[in-house]
């Protein structure tokens, strides 16, 4: 089963698997072939700013981080870890306090080693964005690394280390 | 500034956002550098097999380094706002306490320029850095 295809079986399951995105409430909107929407409903303990209430820049950056590796997944034709390389986000406006901020991603580009994608993130209409993103995924990230194996104390030099 | 001032001003800061809070991040002063520290919690994660902290939260940990920064050192009418933000991440955030430490490039009077590095066990194996452009809003009074 492609990716695509178990994450549409399960919806907003496969995105409550990753802790954080559970934590900050994140839902899926939808899927397709290497594009995704994501959620996140206003809550006031995720405010950055306590006199205006808008959401922090953090939930939004953490959002966009989110929906580029779920665009990345329904881009691929098996499971594969992916870890961000790179992300660079432009924030636009403030998101509307008490509003749910969206953010959908597309997966314009894989090569055998690497994902490129672009996103952004608004709150009531997609032409009038809160901020946008550019992300490079690594794919195949834990490559040879077997699960737990964060909870081992490095052994490599630092300059050894492939993150 | 004295280093007590500084102290309660940082704390004052840290108070009062909830998103800082939420995600647990503390801080510490040396002289008038900071130290961010955000100690590790399970709903920090982001890849449930390694494990390893999510990107997003690395990202938001150290945008957060970066406000608190420019809040204490630069003083400001209201809390700086990020226009844009660059993230590189270099190696995979282990299930432990992440540090990070800002430094302001330059400060205008509407545009600040911040750069953050990220690490866990030792400063010399970072885990991330950010760059970043954020709104300023200097207090009339501040120098």
């Amino acid at each position: 089963m492609r990716p695509l295809d178990s994450i549409r079986a399960v919806g907003s399951q496969f995105i409550q698997g990753t802790p954080h995105a559970h934590a900050l409430g994140m839902e899926l909107v939808s899927v397709d072939a290497n594009t995704g929407t994501l959620k996140v409903p206003y809550r006031e303990d995720l405010v950055g700013d306590p006199d205006t209430g808008v959401f922090a820049g953090g939930v939004v950056t953490a959002l966009l981080d989110q929906v580029c590796g779920l665009a990345v997944m329904a881009s691929m034709e098996e499971f594969t870890s992916t870890a961000t390389l790179d992300l660079r986000i432009d924030y636009m406006r403030a998101a509307q306090p008490g509003k749910a901020v969206f953010a959908t991603a597309h997966c314009y580009k894989v090569t055998r080693s690497v994902a490129f994608v672009r996103a952004s993130a608004y709150d009531a209409d997609p032409a009038d964005p809160v901020a946008t993103a550019q992300a490079a995924f690594m794919l195949n990230s834990n490559a040879g690394r077997k699960p737990g194996a964060n909870l081992k104390p490095r052994t490599t030099r630092p300059s050894e280390d492939k993150a | 500034m004295s280093e007590n001032v500084a102290k309660d001003q940082l704390e004052a800061v840290l108070a009062r956002i909830p998103y800082a809070r939420f995600l647990g991040v503390r801080a510490e002063l040396a002289g008038d550098e900071m130290t961010a520290i955000l100690p590790y919690a399970e709903r920090l994660i982001g890849n449930p097999m390694l494990p390893a902290i999510h990107g997003g939260v690395l990202g938001a940990f150290m945008e957060m380094t970066a406000l608190i920064q420019v809040s204490i050192s630069e003083g400001q009418a209201r809390q700086p706002r990020p226009i844009d933000v660059s993230i590189e991440y270099l190696r995979s955030g282990r299930p432990q306490t992440t540090f990070a430490r800002a430094e302001i490039k330059r400060v205008g009077r509407r545009i600040a320029n911040v750069h953050v590095e990220a690490w866990q066990e030792a400063r010399g194996a970072p885990i991330a850095f950010l760059r970043g452009h954020f709104a300023v809003t200097p207090r009339a009074d501040a120098g």
